[in-house]
């Protein structure tokens, strides 16, 4: 029935197929990807339960219900308005264009997942349209749910026949792990380095659900791959260990445990000859095929999904704080708060109007129309960006100076406000290593194995740093370059070694740097300052510092005395 | 409802022994979980506030005084009865304004009727209980100052709106942050009485015996928790007890030096340290039955005590719990 599809959309119709079972036990499904196939799912689900769409600027007073000032107001009694949380009880929740969620509303949506009496607890479906991989929904929301699925552009032919089965009446009716297989998933999550409670319990419960589906009363080995494929893999942060005496292999760097103090990693490895079936082997070969495209390279990078959607740092509209500006109409709402004289301000002129002949009835009569609220103007975040050129003999003194600046300016940030983000360009092309963060935590992992030597790819350097500060300016950051280099790049952008393209590219890209307006600060690196760099920065219409000794310190001094 | 049990949780022995010792003396300052999503912050702490005996508090009183604190709140509360109310657990969301916090003029009644009053916040609610706070990191700044504020002086103060409103909000406060998410200011973290680390265990057994708790809760949440009734029962007593031996618990002055020689010793900046790693040790000595605190109860709180007052040195990479350690090895050999 499902032989033509792609392994996506198969999966994604099996993730559902569970979901369906027990809503609220899994959670819920993170679908990425629009497409037909993904409407088609959709549509499949709707006929089967009850679903609740969440539009993504929801405001904090719908969320959770409470007075409704605009009715009592109309009224002249209070009106209570149920909240959405609330009404969304014992249904599926979806939540289009999830990737645009606030952490403030995934924190409450999250509390709201997690309650524990069965009849308030809901399904949650995510609907993300991200086009690039650094956009994803909120970590709190995606770490509750069970299943992720890149459905991309997979046809929805065939979804067609995907029939939803009857939810469960009782936890029960699913069939429990045997010890083997609950060893074989705990394996396969240390194999790939997933730390989460909640994935282990979605593993063990996916399992159960999957022989339930297959009309069997217990758990064989084919469940256990697709909770491996299922859950694990889309968590997975590195991967799982290559096959024993096989060296020649190296793995890419595993990242190291979070908290910085913690004892090494045990691998599953000790314990493997003692199971019998099902072979975890086979598991995490599953899994691991499984683990979605691009995931690799993240880990590769430094990059895992733990950070992403994070961190989201100060909006630059702020109803809360900053300088205040004059009031507004509007209702409090949304975190902005009344103001109070502005409202009877505006409401005092008319009030011989209102009053209704004969009325005895004393006090101000206020209508919606009058209701002021505060406003303010908050400073936005700004964010840092290091391009640093890694190329060549001297890049090693050159690299670990950048380093140095960047966890000085991190150490300051929590004065500041202020984010770092880390370019390096080498070889072919350039990368990004460190994406905009706070965490000195992050950022010394990403920093600890920054390689370097090989070609001067300076245009691509500088189109992905202009990428990513235009990205930061549209989300309301204040990005400022600070690009490392001595100017002479040598690898165009197509990837070839020719010193003049390099140069008319790189130049292009440092002109494009200017148009789209962003600000930053050249500086030059090589032992003697010569004419390229310079011209780099008028290009970039952004200042050129000549330091042929740069140290750490100096370094973040310069770029302090700048911000 | 059923929670899942405090006593079910698998391994994490140091958040557990950490929210025990806040339990037993709250003016400990609050709890400071680091660690992954997952790892069962949230479970500890609601698991622990579940299992607590209910207090006693003024009937109908929206502030939660406790009966010889009765009319001193703002409203005040004028009932002679008493009520049991279950021991409050405030899980603050990262999306609290600032007037769901503290509390605010109580606008449907200012517009309409022209009365001044004030509507309770959740500091009002989590008053003689915990208030949890998930993703402390991403919380706003001014947020979790006023936060900490309250906790340490264990009164909510507002000035606002034309009101002038002051009322009790003891509370322990729990923290949780992956520092990988951005962190917190260390003026703030300093606050926090202690701080511990989690991470989801690394062996194959305790992960599935996770699996194999969970997935019991799951099928019978009803049955599960009377499974784990006495092993919980057996921690309330241990807690009840702590808490009437502490105020008897001695400390003599030679532990007093050995907990100053260990901060001298780990550098650890400004006194709250010392402060703190005596209260804990004592409230550990209470929990563990001993007349006097002995220099094993200062060592084995010092971690979670400490940790999180280290001098940050960008350059040092040594994890603060083996700088500790370190220090405990060379003060006390």
């Amino acid at each position: 029935m499902t032989a033509q599809l792609a392994p996506a959309a198969e999966d994604a119709a099996l993730a559902l197929r569970a979901f369906a079972l027990w809503p609220a036990g899994f959670g819920g499904l993170w679908l990425r990807g629009p497409g037909p196939a993904r409407d088609a799912l959709m549509e499949r689900l709707g006929a089967a339960v009850r679903l609740r769409r969440m539009p993504a600027h929801i405001d904090g007073e719908r969320l959770h219900g409470g007075i409704d000032l605009a009715s009592s107001l109309a009224a002249g009694r209070s009106v209570a308005r149920t909240g959405f949380l609330d009404e969304a009880r014992g249904s599926v929740v979806v939540a289009p264009l999830a990737e645009r969620i606030s952490p403030a509303l995934a924190g409450s949506v999250a509390q709201a997942l997690d309650q524990c009496d069965p009849e308030a607890r809901f399904g949650l479906v995510l609907l993300d349209d991200a086009a690039e991989r650094d956009e994803a929904p909120p970590l709190s929301l995606t770490e509750r749910l069970a299943f992720a699925c890149d459905l991309g552009e997979a046809s929805p032919a065939g979804l067609a026949g995907t029939n939803l089965p009857e939810p469960i009446a009782s936890p029960s009716d699913i069939p429990a792990c045997s010890a083997e297989g609950l060893e074989a998933l705990a394996m396969v999550s240390l194999a790939l380095g997933v730390d989460s409670g909640r994935a282990l319990r979605f593993a063990a419960l996916t399992a159960g659900a999957s022989a339930h589906l297959a009309g069997r009363k217990a758990v064989n080995e084919s469940d256990l791959a697709v909770a491996a494929r299922l859950v694990l893999a889309p968590r997975a942060t590195r991967l799982p260990p290559p096959p024993e005496e096989d060296q020649a292999l190296p793995p890419p760097p595993p990242p190291p445990p979070p908290p910085a103090d913690s004892e090494p990693d045990t691998p599953g490895d000790e314990n493997r000859e003692d199971t019998g079936t099902p072979d975890p082997d086979q598991l995490i070969e599953a899994a691991a095929a499984a683990i979605p495209p691009g995931l690799l390279e993240a880990i590769a990078s430094g990059r895992t999904r733990r950070g992403s959607g994070s961190g989201g740092g100060a909006r630059h509209l702020s109803p809360l704080r900053g300088r205040p500006l004059a009031a507004r109409q509007g209702l409090p709402r949304g975190g902005a708060r009344l103001a109070l004289i502005d409202t009877l301000r505006a409401a005092v002129p008319w009030q011989a109007l209102r009053r209704e002949p004969g009325e005895t009835r004393s006090g101000l009569r206020i209508m919606k129309d009058d209701v002021r609220v505060r406003r303010y103007e908050a400073r936005s975040a700004s964010v840092t960006i290091f391009a640093v050129d890694a190329s060549g003999s001297a890049a090693f003194a050159r690299l670990s100076e950048a380093k140095g600046a960047v966890e000085l300016l991190l150490a300051q940030a929590y004065v500041k406000r202020t984010e770092v983000a880390l370019v390096a360009f080498r070889g072919s092309e350039a990368q990004l290593l460190l994406p905009p963060t706070r965490s000195l935590t992050r950022a010394r992992r990403a920093l600890t194995e920054l390689p370097g030597g090989g070609g001067t790819p300076l245009a691509s350097g500088l189109s992905l740093v202009c990428t990513l500060g235009t990205g930061l300016l549209r989300r309301g950051y204040t990005p400022l370059l600070v690009v490392l280099t001595d100017g002479r790049g040598n690898i165009a952008l197509d990837g070839s070694t020719n010193r003049a393209a390099a140069t008319e590219d790189a130049a292009k890209a440092a002109r494009a740097i200017a148009a789209a307006g962003l600000s930053g600060v050249v500086i030059d690196i090589s032992p003697r300052p010569r004419r390229e760099a310079a011209a780099i920065a008028s290009a970039m219409q952004a200042r050129y510092v000549p330091l042929p000794q740069a140290s750490a310190r100096t370094l973040s001094k310069v770029i302090e005395a700048l911000t | 409802m059923n929670r899942f049990p405090f006593s079910a949780i698998v391994a994490q022995d140091e958040m557990k022994q950490a929210l025990l010792l806040a339990a037993v003396d709250p003016a400990i300052g609050g709890v400071m979980v680091f660690g992954d999503r997952g790892t069962g912050k949230s479970t500890a702490a609601r698991a622990l506030a579940a299992i607590l005996p209910p207090i006693t508090a003024v009937e109908g009183c929206r502030f939660g005084c406790a009966p010889p604190d009765a009319g001193t709140c703002p409203d005040p509360c004028t009932s002679k009865k008493t009520a049991k109310r279950a021991v409050p657990f405030v899980d603050l969301p990262l999306g609290a304004t600032e007037d769901r916090v503290i509390g605010a003029l109580d606008l449907e009644r200012a517009l309409r009727s022209g009365e001044k009053r004030f509507e309770p916040g959740l500091l009002a609610k989590a008053h003689r209980g915990f208030l949890y706070i998930d993703e402390i990191n991403l919380l706003e700044d001014h947020l979790v100052d006023l936060l900490l504020d309250v906790a340490a002086s264990g009164e909510n103060l507002v000035e606002r709106e034309g009101l002038s409103v002051r009322h009790k909000a003891k509370f322990v406060l729990i923290g949780s942050g992956n520092p990988e998410e951005g962190e917190l200011r260390p003026q703030l973290l300093d606050r926090f009485g202690l701080s511990v680390e989690v991470r989801t265990p690394q062996t194959l057994d305790a992960r599935v015996e996770i699996m194999r708790r969970c997935a019991a809760h799951e099928r019978d949440a009803a049955a599960f928790c009377e499974e784990w009734a006495p092993a919980d029962a057996k921690i309330v007593r241990r807690i009840a007890r702590g808490r009437t031996r502490l105020p008897e618990v001695e400390t003599p002055d030679e532990v007093l030096y050995d907990a100053s020689r260990l901060c001298m010793g780990c550098k650890a900046d400004g006194l709250r340290g010392e402060l703190t790693l005596m209260r804990a040790a004592r409230a550990l000595a209470a929990l563990e039955g001993a007349k006097t605190v002995q220099r094993k109860h200062v060592i084995a709180v010092a971690p979670m005590a400490l940790r999180h007052r280290l001098r940050r040195d960008v350059l040092d990479e040594t994890g603060s719990t083996t700088r500790i350690e370190r220090a405990v090895v060379e003060v006390f050999g």
